[in-house]
């Protein structure tokens, strides 16, 4: 069992520099989460793990032992790819112990062990069959089975389920979850997906442009995110964010004024950033309040998500299945004060406001409407 | 075609046989004459019917031309150069697409340029070398330190001197080149997960993989190691290392002597069957191997 330590870790390619100094501790037995958009080099950093890529600067030790010179093979990794990379010619049952047989484990004990992880990922009745000839899910599976075999002291997963439809994807999360609790390896899975990252981690590591934004439990960066940047990928549909000022203990938005906890005094005259997630913007029920013009509705089933044009800027509100919404009929919103964000709007960080973020005082109604 | 028209089908046919006449025409006058007695294939007009004198033709042209021997020597001389092919040109795709060094292109360019440069056009440096092993290495210690060495090795009258300067191959490297590359990244990353070094992943997963491609460039490199003429022909003063296609030259009649060709076409077929048994034999791997991928 092994912690991982990165330590200001850079990799470039030439002069372009992909990773700009990461640090990260990844503490035994975790389930850790890379998550970024593409090009962010969250993948960089996994293969950079398992040895695949070149340290350009930093140090990447594994359970206490500097790993920067050795090969993939004495690092104790095990990986799963995106494509899952199974050896085409080979049976499932030769493509899981492959490791085994390179390591030079007796041909008994490589059978007993490779019916042993068949059966932990549901393939005991696949194993003469050649990967063309499994599905999707299977090959997955495969890809897992190999990588468990040789008890690595770390799995790493390279966007493994990105390949998968979405049922699919659903299932083999649950059981990638379960098998980690069961091996009790430290994990690195890298996804660019939210939903895969808030359900799978222990911690949460969002990576942007090749920083490392904000590194935390997942509930906790859903409710405090570090930058606009976590703010508007985490969370599905994005966060709102709108540009404002403090004036008066107030910030003004869609022509209405929303009082500030008296916390925020301090940052009276700032420019800021708000940002409210759809989820937590409530209709008014007095017809006053925030004013946005209603464009689409998208139905999801269990309520709908209105997508509105407030001063020009897009708005998003979760509503209800109860009421009704036109297209073009102009809306009341009140932005409830204590899920409001705020952020720098020159550095985009978060500005933390002292104890609950503001006053539970709901939207108070238009101050000063010119 | 997608479209079916009487006139177009016909002219379609036509060109088929056309093309399947003019492929067979050559067989059907050698199968013929050398079936048919002395007599028969010096009459005027050429009857293209088989006669009934091919063992015996053959069996003149088998002592004749010292066919068995000359057959061993192209066997061996064929093989060698196909497996010497086979295998260097894995091993240097192997290198140009796995391995990250700095002049890997050049050295790529390098190998593909030697495809304008086939043997024939280079026949005088080879056999220069050939005749005397060290020349090369003699020349540059000269240069170097002024100290003249004599030391004399060749390959004259050697199956390596036979087989050596043939086995160099750009037309195999690039075949093995480009099926390599379309070989996922992620193949060689999964292995070296796995704990494989190059040599293992070279033979655990590019050779198999690389079945077909082996197959096909075996049946291609068998029949130009077969063919070969001209170096031979340098290479070779000692009767005992002669080879059939050397041999083909023998068995033809002389200027004055008798024109006995059915003797001559009988050896042509002997020495025609093995390349054609091995394509034969290979040719269903051979037409997947250069047109498809394996799945």
């Amino acid at each position: 069992m092994a912690q991982i330590d990165i330590r200001s870790v850079r990799k470039s390619y030439g002069k372009t520099q992909t990773l700009h100094g990461v640090d990260l501790i990844f503490p035994t037995g975790e389930f850790v989460v890379i998550l970024g958009p593409s090009g962010c080099g969250k993948s960089t950093l996994l293969r950079m793990i398992a040895g695949l890529e070149e340290i350009t600067a930093g140090e990447i030790a594994i359970g206490g032992t500097v790993v920067n010179r050795l090969e993939p093979r004495e690092r104790g990794c095990a990986m799963v790819f995106q494509n899952y990379a199974l050896y085409p010619h080979m049976s499932v049952a030769d493509n899981i112990g492959y490791a085994l047989k390179v390591a030079g484990v007796p041909k008994a004990e490589r059978r007993r062990r490779i019916e042993e992880t068949a059966s932990i990922v549901g393939l005991s009745d696949y194993l003469e069959r050649k990967p063309a000839a499994l599905s999707g899910g299977q090959r997955q599976r495969v890809a897992m089975g190999r990588a468990m075999i040789r008890e690595p002291k770390v799995f790493l997963f390279d966007e493994p389920l990105s390949n998968l439809d979405a049922k699919l994807r659903v299932s083999m999360r649950a059981e990638i979850r379960k098998l980690h609790q069961r091996l009790n390896a430290t994990s690195v899975f890298v996804t660019h997906d939210q939903v895969e990252a808030m359900t799978l981690a222990d911690r949460l590591v969002v990576m942007n442009k090749g920083q490392v934004e904000q590194v935390g439990q997942p509930l906790d960066i859903y409710h405090r995110p570090a930058s606009t940047f976590v703010a508007s990928f985490i969370g599905s549909p994005a966060m709102n964010l709108m540009d404002s000022r403090i004036e008066g203990g107030t910030v003004r938005i869609g022509g209405h004024a929303v009082r500030l906890s008296p916390a925020a005094a301090s940052l009276e005259g700032r420019e800021i950033t708000v940002g409210i997630r759809p989820e937590q913007v409530r209709l008014s029920s007095n017809g006053t309040g925030v004013m946005a013009v209603a464009d689409f509705v998208e139905e999801l089933g269990s309520g709908r998500i209105v997508h509105a044009a407030m001063e020009g800027q897009a708005f998003a509100a979760a509503i209800g299945e109860e009421v009704r919404v036109q297209p073009g009929q102009p809306i009341a919103f009140e932005l409830p004060a204590e899920h409001l964000h705020l952020f720098d709007r020159e550095s985009g960080r978060r500005i933390e406001v002292e104890g609950p973020a503001a006053s539970p005082v709901a939207a108070v109604p238009a101050l000063a409407l010119s | 075609m997608i479209q079916r028209t009487p006139f177009a089908d016909a002219l379609t046919y036509g060109l088929m046989i056309l093309g399947f006449l003019l492929l067979i025409g050559p067989f059907v006058v050698v199968i013929a004459g050398a079936s048919q007695s002395l007599q028969q294939v010096n009459a005027v007009p050429f009857r293209f019917m088989p006669g009934t004198h091919f063992l015996e033709n053959a069996s003149a042209a088998w002592t004749r031309g010292d066919l068995g021997h000359a057959m061993v020597n192209s066997l061996i001389m064929a093989t060698l150069v196909t497996v010497g092919k086979v295998a260097l040109s894995a091993c240097t795709a192997f290198a140009i697409v796995f391995f990250r060094s700095p002049l890997k292109h050049l050295f790529f360019w390098t190998v593909f340029i030697t495809l304008m440069l086939p043997l024939e056009v280079r026949v005088v440096p080879t056999y220069a070398v050939a005749a005397d092993m060290f020349t090369p290495f003699r020349l540059l210690i000269q240069f170097l330190t002024g100290i003249e060495i004599k030391v004399e090795w060749n390959l004259l009258n050697s199956y390596a001197g036979l087989v050596l300067p043939l086995i160099a191959t750009a037309t195999g490297t690039f075949l093995y080149r480009q099926f390599f590359m379309t070989l996922p990244d992620e193949l060689a990353e999964a292995a070296r997960m796995d704990g494989s070094g190059p040599v293992r992943f070279f033979f655990d997963m590019l050779v198999p993989l690389s079945r077909t491609n082996i197959l096909a460039l075996t049946t291609i490199m068998f029949v130009y190691g077969w063919n070969q003429y001209l170096w031979p022909l340098l290479m070779v003063t000692d009767p005992s290392y002669k080879t059939m296609m050397m041999q083909l030259r023998a068995l033809l009649p002389a200027e004055n002597g008798i024109p006995d060709w059915n003797v001559t076409l009988a050896g042509s077929l002997i020495i025609m069957l093995p390349p054609v048994l091995v394509v034969a034999i290979l040719q269903r791997w051979f037409v997947r191997g250069l047109v498809a991928s394996e799945k």
